[in-house]
């Protein structure tokens, strides 16, 4: 099963190292990882999205707990919750096709960030399946370049992740 | 008051009531040394080899409960203590390594002697530090000091750059450091704990599984009040012997890959399983789907979740610290209306009592080549089973643990979970320096000696009067015994040829050297070793034992608990 494990920890050196080192020592899958400093400065969040069985989940949690600059984990994917990713996506725009692309972007609610006269780059936000499914949707020999930033994620309503 | 980085970390150890400091001088950390020279509240032990200094740091850990100090320099120094810190964390042990770095602004330079210690040290330490400013450093020992003691325990890792020990800044130790991230559990859930008693007290066939856990936890006690109060079997760990008395009836022994056979018998087949303080292991159960188609139902008090439901799922979880917990169940039993039932506990005494008559640590005492196992025999006899005993790691390790009764904890020191040969030389010294006036004996192979033996010049000049105990099969004879059983008596590089003569050299660092051929001398060396005459003297035994002796019973990798080979099917 795909879980979202946000956490918070201290904004020190190395802690990022921390948990990389933590999950690749372990064995346990990284879909994506993102992390950055929080409203509090001495304070990073980090969204991992890791694929597991119940059994890996739990270890994966019970071992970021144990890491002492950890503060909290929280498996987002308990309960209600958002998941949001950003994915820029460089592609060819040309003749016929220059219109269909932003046809195509519109649909998917994506925003035309930088123009050429060959190209586009488009900015998308979504799920990760949203994401996909626009790749899917474009001809792949359009895509010149893609950049996504893994998913973020917070709980629905009063549910937070807070110290 | 003004004080130098060297200085405040000079200070900070002996604010913690440091006693010994396990060394090697280097470069990045002459500025400490030069402290260290100017003060005597603590003692500098100077070791051979890195590697031995946390070793011995380990064993003084082990021995006393107290934090173990180590100090090595940047670089080698670091690469060269790795093995003792990945030992002290596979086996959660307190201490606090600080290590030398190249000044700040070298870092990342690929300057001399430089490694990433927090890089290379991050997967085998509790927690570990790089101190960039000398105001964090004060605060910074006191959190590994913390770090190292608290919860689970383990190496801690402090790398202070020379330019960093060169600095000055106000210096206080602080009494205590709040770290917000890190709150380890000390009190066992009631209502788990609840469940649990109710669980022991409706049993029809318990077994009570401790591990080192009831050791680090200082435990001991409060599990032999609650395991008398029960009337329950018990076995020990590897980790866990001591942690109740291998002389008592009620233990059936070390269970495991070489446990006994009753030992294994009644973890396999027994209904209520209480694990304390121990991690069900891959060499403790075997292979875990063979473990689990018998049901039983098992509670498992520790201080790690993690530990808890990582290879065998458990029905009732106390994560706490095992003392606590311990003492909390005592309570609720002493005030339960109910008693453990004595019709079904019988029945299951008198199948354990069946099991144990299989006498499955039998071996041949007529032998006309001395037995390894009669060596420690001898040795539990002439030492009135109260020495403290370290060993190195391979087929003596096993006879040690099963062969030496112990009845303290705190007094069998090896290497279980990393399996680090070389340990047992600078265990014996750490242990021996932390009790000067105990018998300390250092059971090893000839094999796992070599791999330390240049600390024999540490104990020459501390005057560390160990025990050597050699049982020299000129074979490392655990890989021996695999290769046997495994691999068609191929015996592929695991003959020791060309070994020293162990009395010369022995003699040769200024100790004691013997050399036992026949059974019939065992005893009588062991007591001139052990004598008055030789109480201030490193005496190096040198058993010539048998060749092809092996350790049983045995459970192959990958198979049941009860699947043991024993020596009698041979």
């Amino acid at each position: 099963m795909r879980h979202i494990i946000s956490l918070l920890m201290e904004n020190e050196a190395g802690a990022l190292s921390r948990v990389a080192g933590l999950f690749s020592a372990r064995g346990y899958n990284i879909e994506s990882l993102t992390v950055a400093p929080t409203e509090d400065a001495t304070l990073s969040r980090m969204t991992i999205v890791t694929v597991g069985s119940e059994d890996v989940i739990e270890q994966i949690t019970k071992q970021l707990n144990k890491l002492v600059d950890v503060i909290k984990v929280m498996d987002l994917t308990e309960g209600r919750h958002i998941e949001r990713e950003l994915m820029l996506v460089k592609v060819k725009a040309v003749g016929l096709g220059r219109d269909e692309m932003k046809r195509t972007a519109d649909i998917f609610r994506g925003r035309i960030i930088d123009v050429t006269d060959a190209t586009y780059t488009i900015e998308l936000t979504g799920t990760g399946s949203k994401l996909d499914a626009f790749l899917e949707a474009i001809d792949p020999a359009f895509i010149i370049e893609t950049v996504r930033t893994g998913a973020s994620g917070i709980g629905r309503g009063e549910r937070s992740l807070k110290v | 008051m003004e004080a130098t980085g060297a200085e405040i970390v000079v200070r900070c150890l002996a604010e913690e009531g440091v006693e010994f400091v396990f060394g090697y001088p280097g470069g990045a950390v002459l500025n400490i040394y030069d402290e260290i020279f100017k003060q005597n509240k603590f003692k500098h032990v100077l070791v051979r080899h890195e590697q031995a200094a946390v070793h011995a740091a380990d064993a003084y850990a082990r021995s006393t409960g107290r934090v173990g100090v180590a100090l090595v320099t940047s670089g080698p120094g670091v690469t060269n203590a790795v093995t003792g810190i990945a030992t002290a964390y596979m086996d959660s042990i307190p201490i606090v390594v600080v290590t030398g770095q190249v000044p700040t602004p070298a870092i990342g330079l690929d300057a001399f002697q430089e490694v990433d210690t927090v890089g290379i040290t991050r997967p085998c330490v509790k927690h570990n530090f790089l101190v960039k400013d000398v105001k964090d450093l004060a605060v910074t020992m006191k959190k590994a000091f913390i770090i190292a003691a608290t919860g689970r325990p383990g190496p801690v890792v402090v790398d202070v750059p020379k330019d960093v020990t060169a600095h000055t800044t106000e210096f206080e130790y602080p009494a205590t450091v709040e770290i917000r991230s890190y709150n380890p559990v000390a009190k066992g859930h009631s209502g788990q704990l609840k469940r649990a008693v109710q669980m022991l007290l409706e049993a029809e066939r318990p077994m009570i599984y401790a591990g080192g856990g009831v050791v680090l936890g200082n435990a001991s006690e409060q599990l032999v009040e609650l395991t008398r109060l029960l009337g329950f079997p018990i076995t020990n760990t590897l980790m866990g012997l001591g942690g109740y008395p291998a002389t008592d009836r009620q233990n059936l022994g070390m269970l495991g890959m070489h446990g006994t056979y009753e030992a294994n018998m009644a973890m396999q087949h027994c209904d209520v399983l209480l694990a304390v303080g121990a991690r069900f292991d891959d060499r403790v159960i075997g292979n875990p789907a063979h473990f689990a188609r018998e049901q039983r139902r098992i509670i498992h008090i520790d201080i790690d979740p993690s530990s808890i439901s990582k290879r065998v799922k458990v029905d009732v979880p106390i994560v706490g610290d095992v003392q606590s917990v311990l003492t909390e169940m005592l309570t609720l039993l002493k005030l339960a209306k109910e008693k453990p039932d004595a019709a079904a506990l019988n029945t299951w005494w008198t199948q354990i009592e069946l099991w144990r008559s299989k006498n499955c640590l039998n071996y041949n005492r007529n032998s006309p080549i001395i037995k390894p196992q009669y060596v420690v025999e001898k040795l539990w006899e002439v030492t009135k089973g109260d020495a403290f005993i370290t060993s190195d790691v391979g087929q003596h390790q096993m006879w040690a643990a099963q062969y030496y009764k112990f009845d303290k904890p705190r007094r069998w020191i090896n290497s279980g979970g990393l399996g680090t040969m070389g340990v047992g030389l600078p265990y014996a010294m750490g242990v021996q320096l932390a009790h000067p006036h105990a018998q300390v004996a250092c059971i090893t192979g000839e094999s796992s000696i070599q791999m330390c033996i240049q600390e024999l010049s540490t104990c020459k000049q501390y005057r560390i009067p160990v025990k050597i105990v050699t049982l020299n099969n000129r074979y490392m004879g655990m890989v021996r015994q695999w290769q046997e059983f495994f691999y068609g008596s191929r015996y592929a590089e695991s003959y020791m040829e060309s070994l020293p003569d162990f009395v010369k050299l022995a003699e040769a660092y200024g100790h004691v050297g013997m050399r036992i051929d026949k059974p019939e001398d065992v005893e009588a060396a062991l007591k001139e070793a052990f004598s008055p005459a030789l109480k201030e003297r490193l005496v190096f035994m040198d058993f010539q034992t048998d060749q092809t002796e092996n350790v049983f019973p045995m459970v192959e990798g990958g198979k049941g608990l009860s699947e043991m080979i024993l020596a009698e099917e041979l």
